[in-house]
């Protein structure tokens, strides 16, 4: 599904991304750890396309498709979804209005027929019950005075009513508490499914308890340094991001 | 003297003179006193903005045009019509107006009614000069509206003053609105079209005590079109005035809003939306002046400059000794759309009472890239999430209505890139 090849990126001219690997295959879940500065919410950026971060070199693949010169809803179009570390606080823009223009355009974009207010409010519904959500956050503006936990809850529920082949979360566990926590992991658990890959980007395991990953990556300094199965994660709050990359090295 | 203050001055001199000898001397004062002066330059703090001397080099005739509008695309009545500066009396109706008197200043003038003194005799600081005192030597009709009933629910009133594409000569109107004590009223001005015509409007609002007036301009003037607009509004006690102006037109149109608060618990909430593209300059300047104890006004701007457009914005707030407990709130944020854009903002406060409350902010942005990103990384195309974020940028000033009916009477009128599609929140 994602195939990225000797990756590197620049972004205000500073190359972040130097020599990145990664194979992805529909219904696999790999966690990319590392430590600040590693490069991991860079490399959100570059999958979605985010204006200023740079590929100078190598290639991104997205079910055999080069993706590097799409624009950031044509990638959305394709399936790839980055639920963001900071997500974006937009007051005047209706949550609801928000969610129905972007399914519709991605849809409409895909050649599928939009969904009218009905059919789409059908969709909210199952989709709220699935997360625990209060309807109460629709109402409301995009992120616009949301908490720390729901701003993340919204996330995810954008992730399950998109539904993406590719779902990139970049440090969602960041500022949560643990029934916080829990909720989103249960969240994106339910999303799991044999079409569907999972990026999950964290600074720590404690989320890996909740969204069990088939593949770690450690990555620092722009690129990966070693991969292995969940245990690889233990290790690391055991040791320390130093120990292992010394130890890769 | 500027070749358009000398063209104006020519259509006076060559006009049959109308009304009694106290107009006459009125018009040939205020004449005077505008060619003393001059036209104003750019030194001046008031015109600092102002492209002014491209626009002293233009002339303009007396109207003429006679070309017909698209009369389809008018407002629903009670209106009333003015095409090229005339009154169209086919097209105008006052039904279902009740407790209203209405006059037109050319009847008034031309009878000898008081009502044409109330306005025309009305002296102007040098200060004012040229465009007020112009207005008194030129204005040869308006609306002189009267609301003289309780708090009735009346339907809006529209003032449409359209022009046709081949206009290109001036003219000016003089009007008054006056709500008797306790008296309602919602006005809409409509100013549409007009070619490369110039206009000069003044409006004297005056509001008894208790009384309440919505008053609504809708400016999208033809891209040629020079406009001087003043509305000085007079507010008693416990009257409240609602005020909003949406700028989308013109090729330079001044906007002079001064609010006067001159009784206990007198209030104006005001909002506008200056929206300049191609190379428009909206040249917007309000004063509100708190006079009376326990006053309140907002004034909530919201400026986007797109092309090569200019956005002036100039918003005064005095309070005057003895006028303690008043509450002034003025913002205004501004947008620019493009690289070669401008916006000027300079927000004046002057307080001279005590235990007042007095905000004001200012600000010059860009869309929050952040925001655009985010609202593209779900597959909102970048062109709607630039609207969706426009939008949201200036809903706040429609919101100083404060009333979805109404802006559901405005919306059919608003230019396409304000047309609201349920996005606000």
């Amino acid at each position: 599904m994602l195939e990225i090849t000797d990756l590197h990126a620049t972004v205000g001219g500073k190359e972040i991304l130097k020599g990145f690997n990664l194979t992805l295959a529909p219904g696999q879940v790999h966690a990319i750890m590392g430590p600040n500065g590693a490069g991991k919410s860079t490399l959100g950026y570059v999958l979605t396309g985010r204006e200023g971060y740079e590929i100078t070199r190598g290639k991104v693949l997205f079910n055999g498709q080069d993706i590097s010169a799409l624009e950031p809803e044509q990638r959305a179009a394709l399936g790839i979804f980055l639920a963001f570390q900071y997500p974006v606080e937009i007051p005047g823009v209706n949550n609801t209005y928000f969610l129905r223009t972007a399914l519709n355009a991605q849809r409409k974009a895909r050649g599928e027929p939009e969904l009218d207010s009905m059919a789409f409010l059908k969709k909210v519904r199952e989709k709220l019950s699935v997360l625990h959500l209060k309807d109460e956050l629709l109402h409301r503006a995009v992120n616009a005075g949301f908490s720390g936990g729901e701003k993340k809850r919204n996330e995810i529920f954008q992730l399950a009513l998109l539904e993406p082949k590719l779902a990139i979360l970049d440090e969602t566990d960041s500022g949560l508490d643990i029934d916080a926590l829990k909720a989103v992991a249960e969240g994106v658990n339910a999303m799991r499914s044999p079409e569907r890959a999972f990026l999950v980007i964290t600074h720590y395991q404690r989320l890996l308890d909740y969204i069990k990953p088939d593949v770690v990556h450690v990555m620092s300094e722009g690129r990966i340094v070693t991969s292995g199965g969940p245990e690889l994660a233990l290790r690391l709050e055991r040791d320390g991001y130093a120990a292992i990359a010394a130890g890769a090295a | 003297m500027a070749k358009l203050l000398e063209s104006l001055a020519d259509a006076f001199h060559s006009r049959a003179p109308d009304g009694g000898v106290r107009v006459r001397q009125w018009r040939e004062a205020a004449l005077a006193q505008a060619l003393r002066v001059g036209f104003p330059h750019n030194k001046l703090e008031r015109w600092k903005y102002a492209p002014l001397r491209a626009m002293a080099a233009k002339s303009f005739a007396p109207e003429t045009c006679a070309s017909g509008i698209d009369e389809t695309a008018l407002p629903p009545v009670p209106r009333v019509v003015f095409v090229n500066g005339r009154f169209h009396q086919a097209l105008s109706s006052l039904e279902g107006l009740t407790g209203a008197r209405m006059t037109r200043l050319a009847v008034a003038i031309n009878g000898d009614d008081e009502r044409a003194g109330v306005v025309m005799g009305r002296v102007f600081d040098d200060a004012e000069a040229p465009f007020a005192p112009l207005n008194t030597a030129l204005a040869e009709d308006g609306v002189l509206l009267e609301i003289v009933a309780g708090d009735a629910e009346r339907p809006p009133l529209h003032l449409v003053f359209i022009g046709s594409d081949d206009a290109a000569g001036s003219h000016a109107l003089r009007h008054k609105i006056e709500c008797r004590e306790g008296a309602r009223l919602t006005v809409i001005e409509h100013h549409h079209g007009g070619g490369a015509a110039l206009d000069n409007q003044f409006w004297h609002v005056h509001l008894k005590p208790g009384s309440r007036l919505v008053h609504v301009r809708l400016q999208s003037l033809d891209p040629r079109h020079i406009q001087f607009s003043r509305t000085d509004a007079a507010i008693a006690g416990d009257a409240q005035y609602v005020r909003l102006d949406i700028d989308t037109g013109g090729h330079y149109v001044r906007h002079e809003l001064n609010l006067s608060l001159q009784g206990k618990h007198a209030s104006a909430r005001s909002g506008g939306v200056l929206w300049a593209e191609g190379t428009c300059t909206l040249d917007t300047r309000l004063v509100s002046r708190h006079q009376a104890p326990d006053t309140a006004s907002t004034l909530l701007w919201r400026g986007l400059a797109d092309g090569r457009s200019l956005a002036n914005f100039y918003g005064g707030i005095r309070i005057d000794a003895g006028a303690d407990g008043s509450d002034a709130a003025l913002s205004n944020k501004n947008l620019l759309l493009s690289a070669q854009a401008r916006i000027n903002t300079q927000p004046a406060l002057e307080i001279h009472a005590d235990e007042v409350k007095a905000a004001h902010g200012a600000t010059v942005g860009q869309l929050d890239a952040g925001a655009l990103f985010y609202l593209r990384s779900r597959g909102v195309p970048e062109a709607e999430a630039m609207a969706l974020l426009t939008r949201a940028f200036y809903a706040e000033a429609l919101a100083v209505l404060d009333d979805d009916d109404l802006l559901a009477v405005l919306t059919p009128h608003l230019p396409p890139r304000l047309q609201p599609e349920g996005a606000l929140s």
